[in-house]
């Protein structure tokens, strides 16, 4: 079992919808976010094209934050989502400079915090709170193993690419293009 | 024009506007650490050789700086974490791909070698020390007993320690400044090289201070090569990381890196000793000064633009 | 009294609403398991609310964890407004219940107004107080010296007791400041204004033509999904924007237009599809009235022409005009929502409303459906005494065509002049914060300060409420019951508001707040329910529901009644027109002595060194509403002014850098704006997001922060059909020297 989450830039709207709704579901404290909104433009007026998307933790398959976690609480769980174990996170932050997304950050209890795709949400057969709120609906999950997903499915059907690949960190964020 | 933007307000602390996580205990730490490492690397080397009553100081005296510079630099570890209570989860596994883990490990065990070799050598501060129980008696001759194991240990965990740091930065591939084997055999040099400068400040033979001026030359001269070495291979490489090296070649770092450390850590005091070598009497206090500043300059420079340096944003 | 298809229907509607609910789990991704059962009862229940953060009210849930604290907002799968999906503002609703700077207890003034020094007074005192001030002033005056402004739920109540009280004057600022000209327009052309939400078929329609209208920025969270699923489907969008805005950004076609030209551009796709003749022939024929005069206005209105006007290239106006007609009668060339620009928006949403006549997308599937709601039944009172004087005698003979309140009209009358004395002389305002709505803040303010009274109820301290004589804290939607919403959509449908938590603080919901002060004024019998929620079963059971099955539900939803979603095929269809047709050749416009066919009038342009000010939304904020809120504040803290980088040359700008604005009178910001040098925005002009820069300390996290755009906004450019207040005649200039920074308080 493979989780992947895709994003659709061409219907993400830079709400930020995912951003607050990540926020309320799993208390994030104000002012730290577990997932993001990124602007790119290029061109010059009126010859213009701006891109939207949707980032968080890719939970990547050769993930650089769980190799240097020196206590193993940066670890791989079911379907490759990379989760943190509270209590035995030293808060050295070496997995927060270690990735190259700067997905991770230092939660004010003193333990080290990121997306976790939702992991009690989709427990219970539920999608990650970002992608069940997104009013475009671009956002898709599901497992890459089952050809039948959300995710698998969009990602046969479009064009995607992920974030700096060359980085070798083999992420499970698809943004479709 | 491109822009590239987050546009959703992100400002986790110590991550944005740029990675901030590491402050000032860990360059400390590593510059303590590599000094330690330098000192007892010495320390074993030589005792090996043979030469234990030559060089009175680097042997016997200048190891007593390990431990203390050890157990600060862990001290300034602690500190820095996040979650501190849970410090000893360290310890519970070891983790073969986390360089960071086999720090944990060589410390634990370097710290407790170079207290064990400052043991043996109590009695050049304290003449007439007396172990008093019977037991820490016995320890002492056992260790005398298998002094030559105990260099060997010590001699290798020195190495691991000078060099892990490096390759603990190098590990990150996602500081483009960081990801480059060179940093390893630098920090290394530039610890032994901290090393032979303490030994030269510290001893009163003449004859030591030179050996360990001539040692400290050949490692200053290997460092300069390695940084050139690691320029090259920046410039040579992928954007991201000609992107960090302009960091050092006109971006922020660029004077604090090329007079503090370079210069006045590295050139100047190579300068002063060949200058010592050639007959010139220089006293032996400016280089070393020189080349302990130079090293935690290093560090902290280092340390510092790594986390400037990045692939997005 | 039920008849027996009444029985059936209502059982059917009943199991319907059952198995709905059921499927509404279903559709949070499986069946539902014993944990989903558990995680759902770990949370002390859900109950059902519609949001206040915006006008779009989606109804939904509201989560409170273990302690009874809310925790998180969500969407109500059967509700049609969000599909189960909140937009940003709704999601964060719970940073408006948890805000640290909300009204806590009544104040009373003690000093001048404005300078803010009240004390805190009981709810007894307070309404006593308030209560006393307005009889007193409508014994002096008469009924039409007190004004309502109102914006949200509270409104109704207050209305309700202006009624009663005889008294004709009051207005929601979102009609003349906002929508105005377009229902105006619309009406004028198809008899019935475009609603709210909006009746636009965007997720069946082949082209989508927005001139003037950024979706995606601005939350509309149902055409914001809808404009999705047209995305999915293959749709073509054209937007109209002298900036590059995100819908732009997702559009086929952009036509960088320069600004205060729409006009010009409508006129000539007008032209383009009358003289190609593509426009839907027997939709005309049957369904409009003046298309020969209308043939004959727009002969000379050629794509050229318009090139010329407003440098859209003539290929490109050829070229859309062709996109729109293919796609016809699933087009919609959008109404807009905040269309008070240039003083002539009337005139310019009839040309929106006559292009979507010729293409023949009104009342037709992927263009604009037959909106149906349902009637919530009125608890009976005593019939409401009939105002003698409104605002409509301060200007004699204008304005006839604005259907609803003409918010400025009410500033304007309270302000006495050499001829008369001011009509108004007390203000209730409720849930607007009108020194950042209405533009002229100075005028606005000169109002105020001739009143006798003004009383102001809100949630949170705004500049509204630092220059009120009483301020009466009202608890969030979270925290209330509401009237049941009864928005009308593709199918009637209410949706019900009860509280999720005891109001925090001393707050006290409106109802409750208008209730008290009819009471104090012997119009208590208006208001005869003392719980609202009685009224609310009440009314529920009128209609073959419950309170209790809506708490449970949320959302009830009806099949249509009255007539089919769109137009069948060659129905016979009359309008609520003068001439019973779609009027091309609007025969109100021109009873009321003004043109009955849109022309193009150029606007004054920037002077040199200076540039027009456009300002619009953001999808995390409401206006100026939410910008305390934490969790909206963490997304977005401050505006930004985005800057065209050929101008940011000419000045040495750099992005991230602060600067002051000035306008064309020498008004200056309070507060610096941080630059974004963008491409996206013209060079003749500035672009900043509305509802940044508030002066009011007690707003913690947001004062100072940004730039206020009303402030600079006092060039206003009056509609004379119905009295809005265009806004978009304002040009600044940069000052880069940021010295001391002055606070308006």
């Amino acid at each position: 079992m493979r989780y992947a989450m895709a994003v659709d830039t061409k219907k993400c709207v830079g709400c930020s919808d995912c951003v607050v709704a990540c926020q309320t579901e799993n208390d994030v404290p104000i002012g730290y976010c577990r997932d993001w909104v990124v602007e790119t433009m290029d061109g010059t007026y009126p010859q213009l094209e701006v891109e939207l998307r949707s980032e968080r933790c890719n939970h990547c398959a050769n993930s650089p934050c769980v190799r240097c976690c020196p206590t193993g609480a940066s670890h791989f769980a079911e379907g490759g989502i990379v989760l943190v174990t509270h209590n035995k996170c030293i808060g050295c932050g070496a997995c927060i400079a270690s990735c190259p997304y700067d997905a991770r950050y230092p939660h004010p209890k003193g333990y080290v915090d990121k997306c976790t795709f939702c992991n009690h949400r989709l427990k219970e057969g539920m999608k990650p709170a970002c992608v069940a709120v997104c009013p475009t609906k671009c956002m898709y999950f599901g497992d890459l193993d089952d050809p039948n997903s959300d995710v698998s499915v969009i990602l046969k059907k479009r064009k995607s690419k992920t974030l700096i690949p060359e980085a070798g960190t083999r992420p499970q964020l698809y943004f479709l293009i | 024009m491109n822009e590239e933007l987050i546009i959703s307000g992100r400002e986790n602390l110590m991550v944005d506007p740029q990675l901030h996580i590491w402050h000032w205990p860990i360059p400390l730490y590593l510059f303590l650490g590599g000094l330690a490492a330098g000192v007892l690397f010495f320390a074993a080397l030589f005792y090996l050789l043979g030469k234990e009553n030559e060089y009175r100081a680097a042997v016997r005296r200048v190891p007593f700086v390990a431990p203390i510079a050890l157990i600060i630099g862990l001290a300034a570890l602690f500190y820095d974490l996040n979650h501190k209570a849970f410090f000893w989860r360290l310890y519970t596994t070891v983790r073969l791909e986390s360089p960071m883990s086999w720090g944990a490990w060589t410390l634990a065990v370097i710290t407790a070698v170079s207290v064990i070799w400052c043991a043996l050598h109590i009695r050049e501060f304290f003449p007439r020390w007396d172990w008093k129980y019977q037991w820490l008696k016995d320890l002492e001759t056992f260790f005398n007993k298998y002094k030559k194991v105990l260099a060997w240990v010590m001699l290798i965990y020195a190495i691991v320690t000078g060099v892990y740091t490096g390759i603990l930065l190098s590990a990150f591939n996602a500081r483009p400044l960081w990801n480059t084997s060179v940093l390893g055999p630098l920090f290394l040099a530039s610890g032994l090289s901290a090393g032979a400068a303490a030994i030269v400040l510290a001893s009163k033979d003449r004859k030591e201070r030179l050996a360990f001026s001539k040692i400290d030359l050949i490692i200053l001269g290997v460092e300069l090569f390695l940084i050139v070495h690691m320029f090259m291979g920046f410039l040579a490489s992928t954007q991201v990381q000609i992107d960090a090296a302009q960091l050092f070649l006109g971006g922020q770092y660029t004077m604090v890196f090329w007079i503090f450390v370079v210069i006045i850590g590295i050139i100047l005091p190579g300068i002063l000793d060949l200058m010592e070598l050639r007959g010139q009497h220089i006293p032996a206090v400016i280089p070393g000064v020189l080349v302990i500043f130079g090293s935690l300059m290093f560090r902290f420079v280092f340390v510092f633009a790594g986390q400037v340096s990045r692939w997005l944003y | 009294m039920a008849t027996r298809r009444q029985f059936i229907r209502i059982s059917a509607i009943g199991a319907g609403a059952v198995m709905a609910g059921a499927a509404g789990f279903r559709l949070l991704g499986s069946e539902l398991t014993e944990g989903q059962k558990a995680t759902l009862a770990a949370l002390t229940g859900r109950t059902p609310t519609y949001c206040e953060v915006c006008f779009w009210k989606c109804a939904g849930w509201v989560w409170k964890d273990d302690g009874g604290n809310i925790k998180k907002i969500t969407g109500n799968n059967e509700d049609q407004h969000s599909s189960g999906r909140f937009c940003p503002r709704g999601t964060g609703g719970p940073g408006m219940y948890y805000d640290e700077d909300r009204l806590k207890v009544p104040l009373i003034r003690t000093d001048e107004r404005g300078k803010q020094v009240f004390r805190e007074a009981s709810w007894g005192e307070a309404l006593d107080h308030v209560a006393g001030k307005m009889k007193e002033i409508i014994e002096k005056n008469g009924p039409e010296s007190l004004a309502l402004f109102y914006h949200g739920s509270g409104g109704k109540y207050f209305t309700d007791l202006f009624k009663a009280l005889g008294a004709g004057n009051y207005a929601q600022p979102s009609f003349a400041q906002c929508r105005g000209p377009r229902d105006v327009a619309f009406a004028a052309t198809f008899g019935e204004n475009p609603g709210s939400p909006e009746n636009t078929d965007i997720r069946d329609t082949r082209c989508l033509v927005l001139i003037g209208s950024h979706i995606g920025e601005n939350m509309h969270n149902g055409q914001v999904q809808e404009m999705s699923d047209a995305i999915d489907k293959g749709a073509t969008i054209i937007t109209v924007d002298p900036r590059f805005s995100t819908a732009a950004g997702k559009s086929k076609y952009w036509l960088p237009i320069k600004p205060a030209t729409d006009l010009a551009l409508l006129l000539a796709w007008i032209h383009e599809i009358i003289y190609n003749e593509y426009y839907d022939k027997k939709y005309v024929e049957k369904y409009c009235y003046g298309f020969e005069e209308l043939k004959e206005h727009v002969r000379n209105f050629t794509p050229e022409w318009a090139y010329g006007i407003t440098t859209i290239n003539p290929t490109l106006i050829r070229d859309t005009a062709r996109e729109m007609a293919d796609a016809s009668p699933a087009v919609i060339v959008h109404p807009g929502r905040h269309v008070t620009w240039y003083g002539d928006d009337t005139q310019r949403i009839r040309a929106v409303a006559i292009l979507n006549a010729l293409l023949g997308s009104w009342g037709r599937r992927g263009g604009f459906y037959k909106q149906e709601g349902k009637t919530i039944p009125v608890y009976p009172h005593p019939e409401y005494p009939a105002p003698e004087k409104t605002w409509r005698e301060w200007y004699p003979g204008k304005y006839n065509l604005a259907d609803l309140g003409v918010a400025n009209v009410l500033i304007d009358a309270s302000i006495p002049t050499p001829e008369k004395e001011a009509m108004i002389k007390g203000w209730l305002v409720s849930g607007t914060n009108l020194p950042l709505t209405v533009p002229d803040t100075e005028h606005t303010l000169e109002a105020i300060q001739s009143l006798d009274l003004i009383v102001a109820v809100d949630t949170m301290p705004m500049e509204i409420t630092g220059w009120a004589d009483v301020v009466l804290p009202e608890c969030t939607y979270l925290e209330r019951y509401d009237s049941l919403r009864d928005s009308p959509h593709r199918k009637p449908a209410i949706a019900l508001r009860m509280p999720a938590v005891e109001p925090k603080y001393e707050s006290k919901p409106a109802y409750w707040i208008a209730r008290e002060l009819a009471n104090r004024m012997g119009k208590g019998e208006y208001f005869p329910f003392e719980k609202l929620e009685d009224l609310l079963d009440w009314q529920l059971k009128q209609m073959g529901s419950s309170l209790e099955e809506m708490k449970k539900a949320g959302v009830k939803t009806w099949e249509r009644e009255a007539d089919d979603l769109f137009f069948g095929e060659g129905e016979d269809i009359s309008f609520w027109t003068n001439t019973g047709k779609i009027e091309l050749y609007s025969t109100a416009m021109e009873n009321e002595g003004f043109g009955p066919l849109p022309v193009y009038t150029p606007h004054p342009e920037p002077p040199e060194g200076f540039y027009r000010l456009i300002y619009g939304r953001a999808p995390m904020h409401t206006f100026s509403r939410t910008s305390n809120n934490a969790n909206l504040f963490d997304l977005m803290d401050e505006n930004s002014l985005w800057v065209n980088p050929r101008v940011a040359k000419e000045w040495g700008l750099a992005s991230g850098q602060y600067i002051h604005l000035k306008n064309q009178d020498g008004v200056k910001t309070d507060f610096p704006i941080k630059l974004r040098i963008t491409e996206r925005i013209r060079w003749d002009s500035v672009y900043m997001v509305h509802g940044f820069g508030h002066a009011d300390k007690k707003l913690t996290r947001t004062y100072g922060r940004g730039a206020n755009d009303t402030k600079l906004i006092t060039n206003v450019m009056m509609d004379p059909v119905m009295g809005g207040t265009g806004m978009r005649g304002n040009f600044v200039t940069i000052i880069t020297d940021l010295g001391k920074e002055e606070v308006a308080s």
